[in-house]
């Protein structure tokens, strides 16, 4: 854009940029900006600020006769609890992949939807899983335990009772 | 006296309109009447809302069976019949859970003619997904998505994501073990650039992934609020925007000129056969006139009015006799096989083996790599790669013809040969071998994630393609190829996982060797 001294242009040349123009450029703007705005706004609707799942945290008690390395399921959980000698512990039973529930066997655990394979401990031995499975926190609570899937512990904590 | 004649002349008036009332309200709907002359049918196709999309004539090209196979308008055909079905299913569906399975069991068992309706509805949304997958390489591969006619290509990719959309949030709405499994794996595939964040450790403040999965199930878990989710979404939210859409890519078609055609067109079409009628014989003995400058050539430029037909009856009534056969066929079907529907949701036992529909189970085994690659990764590429194709192929050999320009139909039989030998190779060493898992159960995740059969598969097509490409020393040649051997792809990946794959998604010849329970 060049600028000239005041008084050489002339009334017939076309100014520079027409004041509608910038009348109706501003209010194209403004426009767009409400609507990305409001966009904004709609989407954070379904964003929901607090989860409609079942409580995380429950009481388990274990059966007596329950061997060393066996898996113990609580009815309607996917959690396997084991006990040995030096305590109990909790394995989630949710495959880190693709979120289909692993089942305990022999060797580990085995995931029925794309055959990923975890040892005893919940570490990946096959497969697409990108992670070991989480070990729950576990805590001692009279006489039986307490189990948070909100909480994971390193692999190997063990609670006694 | 005078008053007495004057009201039986009124009243004789009212008989007379009385009578003529039927006529004239039909006549009053249907200004143009019955479609005799040109003049006539050409305002039957345009005065009409519904029929204005189509052009007054269509080029003699177009109507050839060979041009499209009908793919397109087979599609639309599919769309209409799960929309009427589909509103029919929901008188009684309820979108609870447990309540949903409950009412899905009505439909199946008491409901009149529900089983029937549901499995149009299953059968028309698969022939729906079939042929727009087909429509969509019959635009590629007779070119027809060159200028000016970019735009509309990625119109069609947007409707072709829809449609699947719609195909896998229908599939939750029964609540069955079937639906509940396949979206729970969808849904974690939403999630699934957790595993890229989780590699890089960044998950904690940055996690698209995560967010991805919240805004889909509502919840942490597939539950009563996904469940409502995927019900808005299939009924109310995709089918408005993809028929909003619809509307956009049939316009497009008559905008951009009609259907994609050789520049030779007119001197190679056979000459009309005696018999055909009407041919526009009888058309106003008047000059034409520019009644409206549009940008780009016109459909008539260079060529007359000569090669082209009145759409009404020929592009009518072809559009009507796929129409008829997409119905028939969708009848037939369900006649002949019911829907599926298993056991109410267990959200603690998958069902083994777990499997999406049958045009995601491509996907699925490619997840069954890497979550991440196989099912977001892959296919973001593959979609990023078709949506720039007419921008990077500018070139206008074989434009409108099935395997013209360079190479032509050698080039894409080779590059299916390379499609499927490298697919097959790959998958077959996978199965035999397994992968970096299972030889260092300690690699990193980020290896696994960036080396697994998914991409070094993507990988190999994406070379053979530039050299394709710079073999043939044409970009579209090199679409050619890559086209060709996503497809070959596709079709073994999908054959793969849903006859092949067993319990534990193991491999098995055939489903008589599965481990009985």
């Amino acid at each position: 854009m060049t600028i000239r001294a005041a008084g050489t242009r002339s009334r017939l040349d076309p100014e520079p940029v027409a004041r509608r123009d910038v009348l109706g450029l501003a209010s194209l703007l403004s426009a767009a900006a409400a609507l990305l705005l409001s966009a904004f706004g709609m989407l954070r609707l379904p964003k929901p600020g607090v989860l409609a799942s079942a409580g995380k945290k429950y009481r388990v008690s274990l059966p007596e006769a329950l061997p060393a390395g066996e898996p113990y399921t609580p009815p309607g959980r996917a959690v396997a609890l084991f006990r040995d000698a030096q305590g109990v512990w909790a394995v989630s039973l949710v495959c880190t992949h693709l979120g289909c529930i692993v089942r305990p066997s022999a060797q580990g655990f085995e995931c029925p939807c794309h055959g990923s394979r975890f040892g005893p401990d919940g570490s990946v031995i096959k497969g697409p899983a990108p992670k070991a499975l989480p070990w729950l926190k576990v805590t001692a609570s009279g006489g039986g335990f307490l189990v948070d899937e909100g909480a994971t512990v390193a692999p190997g904590t063990r609670v006694s009772s | 006296m005078n008053r007495q004649l004057t009201a039986s002349r009124a009243l004789q008036e009212f008989r007379n309109n009385l009578r003529q009332a039927p006529r004239r309200i039909l006549e009053s709907a249907f200004r143009s009447g019955r479609p005799v002359s040109d003049r006539a049918r050409a305002l039957f196709v345009f005065g009409n809302v519904f029929l204005h999309l189509h052009p007054v004539r269509v080029h003699r090209w177009s109507l050839r069976w060979t041009t499209t196979l009908g793919l397109g308008v087979a599609g639309a055909a599919a769309f209409l019949l799960t929309l009427v079905t589909g509103v029919l299913l929901m008188f009684y569906y309820k979108p609870y859970p447990d309540v949903a399975y409950q009412s899905i069991k009505d439909l199946h068992f008491v409901v009149p003619t529900g089983r029937f309706i549901r499995n149009i509805h299953r059968w028309a949304g698969n022939v729906m997904v079939v042929t727009v997958l087909l429509h969509m390489a019959r635009v590629f591969y007779t070119a027809a998505y060159r200028k000016p006619r970019e735009f509309n290509w990625l119109v069609g990719l947007a409707l072709l994501v829809l449609t699947l959309a719609l195909a896998f949030t229908g599939y939750l709405l029964p609540w069955d073990q079937l639906a509940y499994w396949a979206i729970t794996i969808g849904a974690n595939i939403a999630q699934s650039p957790r595993e890229l964040t989780d590699a890089l450790g960044i998950t904690s403040w940055f996690d698209p992934g995560g967010l991805q999965r919240l805004l889909l199930l509502g919840s942490d878990t597939v539950g009563a609020e996904a469940l409502i989710r995927f019900y808005l979404l299939h009924v109310m939210i995709l089918p408005l925007v993809l028929a909003a859409l619809l509307a956009v890519h049939f316009w497009r078609v008559r905008k951009d000129g009609g259907l994609a055609r050789p520049p030779d067109a007119d001197r190679r079409l056979p000459p009309l056969p005696g018999n055909t009628y009407p041919v526009f014989t009888e058309a106003p003995q008047k000059t034409y006139q520019v009644v409206a400058i549009v940008r780009g050539r016109t459909p008539v430029v260079g060529a007359g009015p000569e090669n082209t037909l009145p759409s009404m009856p020929h592009l009518l009534y072809a559009e009507l006799a796929v129409f008829m056969l997409v119905v028939f066929i969708c009848l037939a079907l369900s006649l002949a096989w019911d829907a599926p529907l298993k056991e109410i949701a267990n959200p603690l036992v998958p069902e083994n083996p777990a499997k999406a529909p049958w045009y995601f189970l491509g996907i699925q085994e490619l997840v069954s790599y890497s979550a991440f690659m196989g099912g977001l990764g892959i296919p973001l590429l593959a979609l990023l790669g078709l949506g720039l194709i007419p921008y990077l192929d500018r070139e206008q050999e074989g434009t409108g013809e099935w395997f013209a320009g360079p190479g032509g139909a050698r080039l894409a039989g080779l590059s299916a040969l390379f499609g499927f030998a490298a697919v097959v190779a790959v998958e077959a060493f996978a199965i035999r071998f397994g992968w970096i898992r299972e030889w260092f159960p300690e690699a990193p995740q980020l290896l696994v994630t960036l080396i697994n059969p998914a991409t070094l598969l993507t990988l190999a097509y994406a070379l053979f393609s530039l050299w394709i490409l710079r073999r043939y020393d044409s970009v579209r040649a090199g679409a050619v190829a890559l086209f060709t051997c996503f497809l070959c792809g596709f079709v073994v990946t999908t054959v793969i996982g849903t006859f092949f794959r067993g319990p534990n998604w193991v491999f098995y010849w055939s489903a008589a060797d599965w481990p009985a329970h």
